[in-house]
Formats: structure tokens, C-alpha cells, sequence
């Protein structure tokens, strides 16, 4: 079993996979930032904005469906922002009481909350279509592209190379522990040794993953070493952007200036 | 999802953009200087070292143990990176993990990922070296400093990661101070455990195995006087800074007003025009059955373009 389907890129034939990435990386944290500079409770602009990403998701033909569930992956971290409902001033919508406290809902609070959660779920569409539309090297030109230094995107580069790999290992001892420790299948029943015990097996299966990865990191030197490696990381030259990924560029930041222009206008 | 990460990276949305930039400044001179000392140390077998052991960390997350009612131990990795790798390429390697982890998999969202980077990158990379330094210290090369001193750290810099996650949130005026730290650090009090176990099951393990890995990594401690302190300034200052905000949060948001964060955060414009309405248009209601129209008219102009050129690419 190989954990390829780690991979969140997904081949299609769009409009949107054929953008060139360093366009869709730019234009998606240009998204995020204008959905981050968006007043709270600016729900006209949240609609356009919400349009927005919906209209983007369409074109990359990856399915409403798929981007929306990727998204609700987000949602547990808005517990963080739960308590703001009751904290903020403002007028009170409702109060109710559990035992001895007594929580007030305010308005402000409320919106406050909503915004938030809108927000973020806004943002994350956009960063699972750039993920899914566009393969991990594509992703690395973006990076170099906007001046991440060549020395950290060859680190990323190589991570990304054998996190599969290593992601495999993993599985590997996840499986012989399940093998050998006798995993109680009924629920109830205990799995073998106390906390402290379980928290050691897995430190020293992490320790034996830290070990395989610097003896695969050895054998990977040596590898490179013999192609002619010299501690200097080459990378080809960056293709110069078509017109026609300018205009999609121009057009879309325009767009994000618009919406951003009526947050704050209106 | 196979692994289950830690309740730390924080997503797109929550951070206010003035946070959000100073996170990323902090984030980038940190990083830049890490990759000048490591790229000073002319050892080239540390480039796909870092890259692996960066996997290894990620798919080293997956790796976790039940602890009670169905919550689960596991690793975030920077202490044990720190110990074995020292400050200078754990920073690195927490980078690339906190990153990869943003860029691919949306855990922690792109603007926060400064904020991410610093949290668990660079103050859990800091705070473990001055943890572990000093425990090395005092035990004097003896065994058990190894132990001692990879448990504190990882407990540490787990728990004051948190205080730095949950002081951010608060000056993002997200959520109050006295809630989000106290519930910040109280659960990452106890997740700080089980990574501390963790790593010392780790460390144990290498120890016995590769003793030589383990000494390399003493080598490696090169962080000096300076990373030793600016360590412990961040451990003292959080620690500190995070109990005076719980009880007076009043006073965060004071400071947060008087520094015009929460200006930035809400926009000045908008408080100079409140009413928010389409021009023209008197109505607040109005307005957003108006952007409702226009949002409904492009996803469906869109959808109608996008199947029409899919029918022609299937006639064609």
C-alpha cells in the first residue's frame, strides 16, 4: 500500500490548470489578503468574494463538491474564535445561562464571529483550487519566482521528493506496531501497556524513521555526488511569462483591487 | 487525513493583517539568517539531510500512540530537530515542514504562515536550544542530560508555542486574552507531554542504535551566546507577557488600539463611512441582495461557458 493519494493535485484539463503557476500562486495570496483586508461584516463584499472562488472552482472543473469538503477541513479552529460572541460590547441579542453564568450574546460579537468564520473558509477554497490545480514543481517555480532563496526551495524541493517515501516507512511501523502490539479490535478493551509505554513505542518508532531518513539522506548524497554535485544548487533559468498570463495576471489583481475598493468605499 | 495534526497552525482569517506582517518580517529575517550560517558551515551532505529529515518529521507525525477517550499523542518535531540537527538547520527543516504542510495540505493558512513558521519554526526551534543547552549543561555530559533535556524542550516549546498562538489571536482581537491563552496553554500543556515522551523515546532509541548521530548533533549546538539568550528572552517574555494579558485584557486591548492594530484590522475607512450600502443604493439590505444577484450571474456565466466548452471539446 503506497500513500500516494497524499497528494492533493489533481489532473484536469482547465482553464485554471493551464494557468501558469507563478500567475495562480500570486493571484491566490492576492486573494487572501484581500479577503483578510476585508472589513467584519461587510457581507456585500463577502458575497463577491464568495463568487469569486465558486466561479475560480468552476473553471478548474475540480468539482464543487470536492473543494467544499477539502474546506470543511478547516472548520475546527473556529472554535477559537467562539468566545468573541460573547466578550465583545455591544447591543445584546440574547442571553441565555448555564448554572451560574450568565452569556450574553452582542451584536457586534456576532458579527465579529461570523466574519471570521466566513473568512477563513473563504480563503481556504482558494488555497485547495491553487493545491489541486497546480503539481508540487510548478509550486516551487512559483516559490523562486516571488524570492524564495534557491538554497530553501531545494530543501522544499527534496522534502517533497521523499515524503512518500518516508510517508510509506511510517505506514510500515504504524502497521507492524498494529501487528505485534495486538490492537484490541472491540472498543473498551485495552491496547496493551500504559500510557508511558505506548509513548515510548512510538518514540522510538519515530527515532527509528529519523535514523532511515538520515542513512535514504546518506545514499542520496552519494547518489548526488556522482552526478556531479558540488554543493551548489543549480536550477534552469525561469521562462519568461506569456502575454497572455500578464493579462490574466492584470485582470485578475484588478478585480481583487475592485472588490477590495468597495469593502472600504461602500 | 492520516495524520492528525497539532491545534496549532492557525488558518487564513483569524490573524489581523498588521500581525500577520510583523509575524512574517520576524519569520524572514529568522530564516535568512539560518540560511547564511548554514550555508557558512560548507558541509553539502547537510542540503538532502535537511530535505529527508524535513520528510521524516512530516510523516513522523503520523506516528501517534491513544492516550484516553480517543485523543492521541504526537510530534511536532522542533525539539527533536533542534537536539539533532542544531538551531541553525531546525529552523530550516520546521520551515519546509510548516510550509509544505500550508502550501499543500491548507493546514495553517498562506498569510498566517508566518505567524505558523514563527510559532513552531523559530520559537520552538529557540526555546528548545536554550532548554536543552542548559540541561546539557548542568548534567555534564552524563546520560540522563540527554533525557532530562529533550523532555523539557519539547514540553517547553510546545507550551510556549501556544502562548504565542493564543497572545496572537487576542491581539487580533479574535478572541479575548483571558480565554484564549489560559485554553491555549492549558491543552498544549498536556499535548506538550506527549511530545516530550516522544521525543525521549526517540532520543533513546538513536542513542542506542547511532550514538554517533547523537554526538554529531552536539557538534551542531553552534547557536551561541546570543540564540541561547534570544531563546530564553522569548520563553521569559511569553511566559510573562501571557498571564498579565489573561488577567488584564483590557489592557492587550489597549495596547492593541493605541499600536492601531485594531484599525488595521477593521478597516479606518469603514468606521469614517459606516453606512454600508452600494452608491446609489440607501439600503444595507439592498446592497447585499444586489451582490447576491451579481455573485449568482457569475457563477452561472461561468458554469454556462464551462459546459459549453467541455460539450465542444467532447464534439470535437
Amino acid at each position: 500500500m503506497h500513500i500516494h493519494f497524499l497528494d492533493p493535485y489533481h489532473h484536469r484539463i482547465s482553464l485554471v490548470h493551464s494557468l501558469d503557476a507563478r500567475v495562480k500562486f500570486v493571484l491566490t495570496i492576492a486573494f487572501i489578503l484581500t479577503t483578510a483586508l476585508t472589513p467584519h461584516a461587510a457581507w456585500p463584499v463577502y458575497i463577491l468574494l464568495f463568487a469569486t472562488i465558486l466561479a475560480a472552482t468552476l473553471l478548474s472543473e475540480l468539482g464543487i463538491g470536492f473543494v467544499l469538503g477539502r474546506a470543511a477541513l478547516a472548520f475546527p479552529f473556529v472554535l477559537a474564535a467562539l468566545p468573541v460572541i460573547f466578550t465583545l460590547p455591544g447591543p445584546a441579542l440574547t442571553s441565555f445561562s448555564i448554572g451560574d453564568w450568565t452569556l450574553t450574546v452582542s451584536q457586534s460579537g456576532l458579527e465579529r464571529f461570523i466574519s471570521v468564520a466566513l473568512k477563513s473558509w473563504i480563503s481556504v477554497q482558494a488555497a485547495i483550487v491553487l493545491a489541486s490545480s497546480t503539481p508540487f514543481p510548478d509550486l516551487m517555480m512559483a516559490m523562486r519566482a516571488v524570492g524564495v532563496p534557491r538554497l530553501l526551495v531545494a530543501i522544499f524541493g527534496l522534502m517533497w521528493r521523499y515524503l512518500f517515501v518516508l510517508a510509506d516507512e511510517a505506514l510500515r511501523l504504524l502497521r507492524a506496531r498494529a501487528a505485534r502490539s495486538g490492537q484490541a479490535d472491540q472498543p473498551g478493551l485495552k491496547n496493551g501497556g500504559s500510557v508511558t509505554w505506548r509513548a515510548r513505542i512510538a518514540g522510538g518508532m519515530a527515532g527509528n524513521l529519523f535514523l532511515r531518513g538520515f542513512e535514504r539522506s546518506d545514499r542520496i548524497y552519494m547518489a548526488m555526488v556522482a552526478r556531479g554535485y558540488d554543493g551548489e544548487v543549480r536550477v534552469a533559468p525561469l521562462p519568461p511569462l506569456h502575454a497572455g498570463s500578464w493579462l490574466a495576471l492584470g485582470s485578475g489583481l484588478a478585480v481583487l483591487a475592485i472588490l477590495l475598493g468597495l469593502a472600504y468605499w461602500l | 487525513m492520516l495524520y492528525a495534526p497539532l491545534p496549532m497552525h492557525i488558518p487564513d482569517g483569524f490573524l489581523s493583517v498588521a500581525v500577520s506582517v510583523v509575524l512574517w518580517v520576524l519569520t524572514v529575517i529568522a530564516v535568512a539568517i539560518s540560511l547564511r550560517r548554514v550555508s557558512a558551515d560548507l558541509d553539502e551532505r547537510r542540503v538532502p539531510m535537511m530535505g529527508v529529515l524535513a520528510a521524516a518529521i512530516f510523516a513522523g507525525q503520523m506516528l501517534n500512540f491513544t492516550v484516553a477517550g480517543g485523543t492521541s499523542g504526537h510530534l511536532m518535531g522542533a525539539a527533536l530537530a533542534t537536539i539533532l540537527l542544531g538551531p541553525w538547520a531546525a529552523i530550516l527543516v520546521m520551515t519546509t515542514v510548516v510550509g509544505v504542510q500550508a502550501l499543500v495540505f491548507q493546514d495553517g493558512g498562506l498569510l498566517a504562515l508566518g505567524g505558523n513558521i514563527f510559532n513552531m519554526g523559530v520559537i520552538g526551534v529557540l526555546v528548545s536550544y536554550t532548554v536543552y543547552r542548559a540541561v546539557q549543561k548542568v548534567a555534564g555530559g552524563q546520560k540522563w542530560g540527554l533525557y532530562v533535556g529533550g523532555f523539557s524542550a519539547a514540553w517547553l516549546s510546545i507550551f510556549i508555542a501556544a502562548l504565542a498562538v493564543g497572545l496572537q489571536l487576542a491581539l487580533s482581537g479574535i478572541s479575548p486574552a483571558n480565554i484564549a491563552i489560559p485554553a491555549m496553554a492549558g491543552i498544549h500543556a498536556l499535548i506538550g507531554v506527549g511530545e516530550g515522551l516522544i521525543t525521549v523515546g526517540a532520543l533513546v532509541f538513536i542513542y542506542a542504535s547511532r550514538r554517533d548521530l547523537i554526538e554529531a548533533g552536539e557538534k551542531q549546538q553552534t547557536g551561541g551566546a546570543i540564540v541561547w539568550f534570544a531563546g530564553l528572552a522569548i520563553a521569559i517574555a511569553l511566559a510573562i507577557a501571557s498571564p498579565l494579558a489573561s488577567s488584564n485584557p483590557d489592557g492587550l486591548e489597549w495596547v492593541a488600539e493605541e499600536k492601531g492594530f485594531l484599525d488595521a484590522a477593521q478597516g479606518p475607512l469603514y468606521e469614517i463611512i459606516p453606512d454600508y450600502v452600494f452608491p446609489g443604493v440607501s439600503n444595507e439590505a439592498v446592497a447585499t441582495i444586489i451582490a447576491g444577484i451579481i455573485g449568482v450571474v457569475i457563477v452561472f456565466g461561468v458554469a454556462a461557458g464551462v459546459a459549453y466548452s467541455r460539450k465542444k471539446r467532447l464534439t470535437a
